[in-house]
Order: C-alpha cells, then structure tokens, then sequence
C-alpha cells in the first residue's frame, strides 16, 4: 500500500466510520509438497494485484505446486479470479498445479457462478489438497 | 436516499464498499446477501473506474434508496464517455484453462446476484442501476 493510502485509511477510521477489516494477508510456508499460501480477508480490485505479484513473485524463485488455503477469506470479486486464473495459467506453463482448498460458501458460489470451479481444483480442506498434489 | 461521490479511482472503491455495506445492512440485508450486493457494486464500479473516464478523471456516484419498502435501489452515475456494460456478450464459463478470457465477468456476476438491472443514458451521465429485494 502506498504511504498516501495508509494514511487515508488512518483518518478514515479516526472519523469514526465504519470499518470492514478489508485487508489482504498471505502467509506462505513451503512443505514438502508444494508451498501453502493462506488468505485472509478479501480478494477485490484493490487487493488481487498484490496476491497475483506475491505468486508471480514465488513462481520466478521456483515453487511450481501451490495449495491456497481460503479458509479465512470471506471475499472475492472477478477481479480475484482474475488474479488465481493469471496464476494458473502461469503454472500450466510451467507444469505446474494450483489447487484450492477450504472455500467460504459465498466465496465458492463465485468460483461456480464463473465456471471457475471446472478448471481449477477446488478441495474441502488443505489436507484433501494435499493429498491430491 | 443517501450518496457518495468520489473521485472514480480504484483508491476509493473501499469507502463505497463501506458506504454500500452499511446501507444494505440499515434495510435488513445480512450475511451472504450484503456480500452479493458488495460484489455487484464492486463490479459495476471498477467498469466505471477503469472505462468511464479514458485517459482523464472523473467522478462517479453513488445513491442508494428503499423504495417501497422492497427494493433496495443502487444507482451508480458518472459523467464518463457512454457505456453500456449491459451489451457486451457474457464470458465463456466453459473454456478451459488456456483458452478461458482474463475478462468480462464483473457484469455477468452482477446479473446473476441482482434482481433487476439496468443501464441509462440521461444526457452526459450514464445511470447504472442494480435492485436487490428485500
């Protein structure tokens, strides 16, 4: 986020006004599978980039197999599709797997409406992913 | 009828989120419901900020309104060159990974989540106008 941003979410929540918890939070951990990125919060126009540039990222250093654990995002937009089908694409190219795990009802609702859920693996939880990779 | 006008940059798209979120909850709306609703005003927004003003700034605003007492009315309006989002062709949902398209989904999401939908043209403001029943 730039510094002009952060300061204008600051004031926002200084005028007291209401407030979703709109972050985007990635934590990665290599297993020995794959690497596990988990999500939190929200994927939307303005967070997506960062998930696509932080995979982007990880893919250029050589990790192939990724299982993303939406257990704890609540949210996405197109624009978060977006996102995962950059990424997939990527991977294809590379031989590598994206494969989803632990999805909100209304965050799978979007993957269905979309036709998403055909094309890139959706599984209950992390471990079923696992599993499969 | 309440409304926000900002600027119609990505950087503002949080505050109508918020602004959306709270109005939809004031009319009852709750858990998955507001989340839809989130969605369609997230899509119908980024059209404007990515399309409406090519090469320019401009302002977009948002007005939302009970009426009734059954619908819960969104009208997003910008002074932007006209687009009608309602006449591009839906994306292919069945194409597979290589050939599946980047785009083109935010207005398909908000057909499938609204009630009614409509696009208008009052002189130079374009007139987006989703309706949620409640």
């Amino acid at each position: 986020m730039r510094p002009e941003q952060i300061l204008d979410r600051a004031l926002w929540l200084l005028e007291g006004k209401e407030r979703r918890g709109d972050f985007m939070k990635l934590n990665v951990k290599n297993e020995e599978k794959g690497t596990l990125v988990s999500v939190t919060g929200r994927m939307d126009a303005v967070s997506s980039p960062e998930f696509e540039k932080e995979l982007g990222r990880l893919i250029d250093e050589g990790n192939v197999n990724f299982i993303i654990d939406l257990t704890e995002l609540d949210y996405i937009s197109s624009s978060g599709l977006r996102s995962v089908l950059i990424t997939a694409k990527k991977l294809k190219g590379k031989n590598g797997r994206i494969l989803l795990a632990s999805l909100q009802p209304v965050v799978k609702e979007v993957f269905e409406i979309s036709g998403f859920s055909t094309i890139i693996p959706i599984y209950e939880s992390v471990e079923d992913a696992m599993a499969a990779l | 009828m309440k409304s926000l006008k900002l600027a119609a940059l990505i950087e503002n798209l949080d505050q109508f989120i918020s602004f959306v979120h709270k109005c939809s909850v004031e009319c009852g709306f709750e858990g998955k419901k507001v989340m839809e609703i989130e969605l369609a005003v997230e899509e119908a927004l980024v059209n404007v900020f990515n399309y409406a003003y090519p090469g320019g700034e401009g302002q977009v605003e948002m007005r939302c309104a009970l009426e009734e007492g059954k619908k819960f009315v969104i009208e997003i309006r910008d002074k932007g060159i006209p687009f009608d989002s309602l006449s591009r062709p839906d994306p292919d949902t069945t194409a597979d990974i290589e050939n599946r398209e980047i785009g083109g989904l935010g207005i398909f999401f908000i057909l499938k989540v609204a009630d009614e939908v409509r696009y208008g043209r009052n002189d130079d403001t374009n007139v987006f106008t989703i309706v949620f029943l409640v």
